[in-house]
């Protein structure tokens, strides 16, 4: 679904990612784990082009998406993300939120749209928070909301930075349920997390960054259990 | 006459609960209606107000008008259209107004004849519209790069995320800078004189070279201009505050 060749990305003269190449399949979950200022997060706002690539090409679904004259717009409709800071839209209510993308790219009328998006909210538990503002919601909520607002798009591969490193301890339960419910209905998933258990949990693959690269990768049991890198062992010693 | 009127208003504030109280109000008021009222000379003010009201309110339109243009090409990716929209607020809020008022009048619309109110509202609105420029770009500015990035990430466009997520935000957040604004506007009028435009303050100053009376015109002028500012302070200020109600609701 997603092939990722030699992408490289510099920031001025500082090189976040030097060399990455990897392919994610339909349905595989991937887990990015790694030290802070090792490129998770560069690597996959890379993947819907948040993030401009150096050098490198990146396919999805067998398309070029980082040619010049590919339509970004169209193929992140289809790559949905979900942010650390939820970054919901804090003028518009949580049904507005869900359904303004879908309704002002007319990929369905208002009903619609709104129809849609009471499903998936009844499926997170909370249609009753459809009329009201961001503002009124807890962090958890929010993040639920948001990785709602994204699947209304009906994405065929989710992107996930860090989603719950802004919340408090127990809202972090919340919605890693809501990814896993997500991940159990073979949603394509790629999350950058610093939660060990849900990378074990649900992961089928897990990669290890450090330094720009991409330096060990494996199934959790393998990658948890059999690091074979000295700086994978060490980084896990220190998280785990 | 000004020595008069000073020991006019003097006696009246320090001698109004004496005996000659009333006496002094008699003065007062004669005084008023000599300079104001004879002679219908308060047209002028009425007038004057007019014009500048009319000032005001036409350079907030084309203000803002070219304060959205050009804080767009602000914001833009494209580099000519960012040099333009930055030669435009560098010159205009660097040069004085009133010399930006003359410039107007006597150089650049001076071959075509127009009419010195005209002048003055354009010149007004080109110069309204730097700050404007200014104010709605820091707000653009002033909203966090998430929301660009999340609508974005939906598949909108740059130009969908800026209409319907980030532009509602920023000009909420702007309002009350915009608000000052047009209170600064309407204050900065009162330099329309320079090109002879009778506004507010070149009638208050007629009445005075009619009357050789300063006290009472300049004072109306000021009163005039003191209740307007203060009136749409607190005006936008209720505005404001409703809003940030619908926020929370």
């Amino acid at each position: 679904m997603i092939e990722v060749k030699n992408l490289k990305k510099c920031f001025g003269d500082l090189v976040v990612l030097k060399d990455i190449t990897t392919t994610i399949k339909k349905g595989e979950k991937v887990v990015i784990i790694g030290p802070s200022g090792s490129g998770k997060s560069t690597f996959l706002r890379c993947l819907n082009l948040l993030e401009e690539p150096t050098d490198g090409t990146i396919l999805f679904e067998s398309s070029d998406i980082t040619d010049k004259k590919a339509d970004i717009d169209k193929y992140r409709q289809k790559m949905g993300m979900v942010f650390q800071h939820f970054n919901l839209f804090p003028h518009l209510t949580v049904m507005q939120n869900i359904t303004l993308a879908p309704v002002t790219l007319k990929l369905a009328t208002k009903e619609q749209a709104e129809a849609t998006a009471m499903k998936l909210l009844e499926r997170i538990g909370l249609p009753e928070k459809a009329n009201v503002y961001p503002s009124t919601l807890s962090g958890g909520q929010k993040q639920r909301i948001a990785i709602v607002r994204a699947l209304a798009m009906n994405p065929d591969v989710m992107l996930f930075d860090e989603p719950t490193s802004a919340l408090d301890p127990e809202m972090v339960g919340e919605v890693l349920n809501v990814m896993k419910d997500l991940a159990n209905e073979g949603m394509t998933m790629i999350c950058v997390t610093h939660e060990m258990g849900f990378a074990r949990e649900v992961a089928d693959r897990v990669l290890f960054m450090y330094d720009g690269i991409i330096l060990e990768e494996g199934t959790p049991g393998k990658i948890f259990e059999n690091p074979e890198n000295e700086r994978t062992k060490q980084f896990l010693q220190s998280v785990l | 006459m000004f020595l008069d009127d000073i020991w006019n208003l003097a006696r009246f504030f320090l001698c109004s609960t004496s005996v000659s109280a009333a006496k002094n109000y008699k003065t007062m008021f004669q005084s008023i209606y000599d300079t104001m009222i004879a002679g219908g000379r308060w047209h002028l003010i009425f007038q004057g107000l007019g014009i500048t009201v009319l000032i005001a309110v036409c350079a907030l339109l084309i203000g803002t008008s070219l304060g959205c243009i050009f804080a767009l090409m602000k914001i833009s990716t494209k580099k000519i259209l960012r040099g333009i929209a930055e030669i435009y607020t560098t010159v205009i809020r660097g040069i004085p107004l009133a010399t930006q008022l003359m410039i107007f009048y006597f150089v650049v619309f001076a071959p075509l004849g127009m009419d010195r109110l005209a002048v003055a509202i354009l010149a007004y609105g080109i110069n309204s519209g730097a700050y404007c420029t200014e104010i709605l770009r820091a707000g653009i500015q002033g909203i966090d790069i998430g929301q660009m990035e999340a609508g974005r990430s939906l598949g909108l466009s740059r130009w969908q995320t800026l209409r319907k997520i980030i532009l509602p935000q920023a000009i909420k957040a702007v309002l009350p800078t915009y608000a000052s604004e047009f209170i600064v506007l309407i204050k900065e009028t009162s330099v329309a004189s320079f090109i002879a435009v009778t506004d507010l303050t070149k009638a208050g100053d007629m009445i005075r070279n009619a009357t050789y009376n300063a006290w009472i015109p300049l004072l109306t002028c000021a009163i005039i201009y003191l209740v307007l500012t203060v009136g749409l302070t607190k005006l936008f200020g209720a505005i404001e505050k409703r809003m940030a109600k619908s926020d929370r609701s």
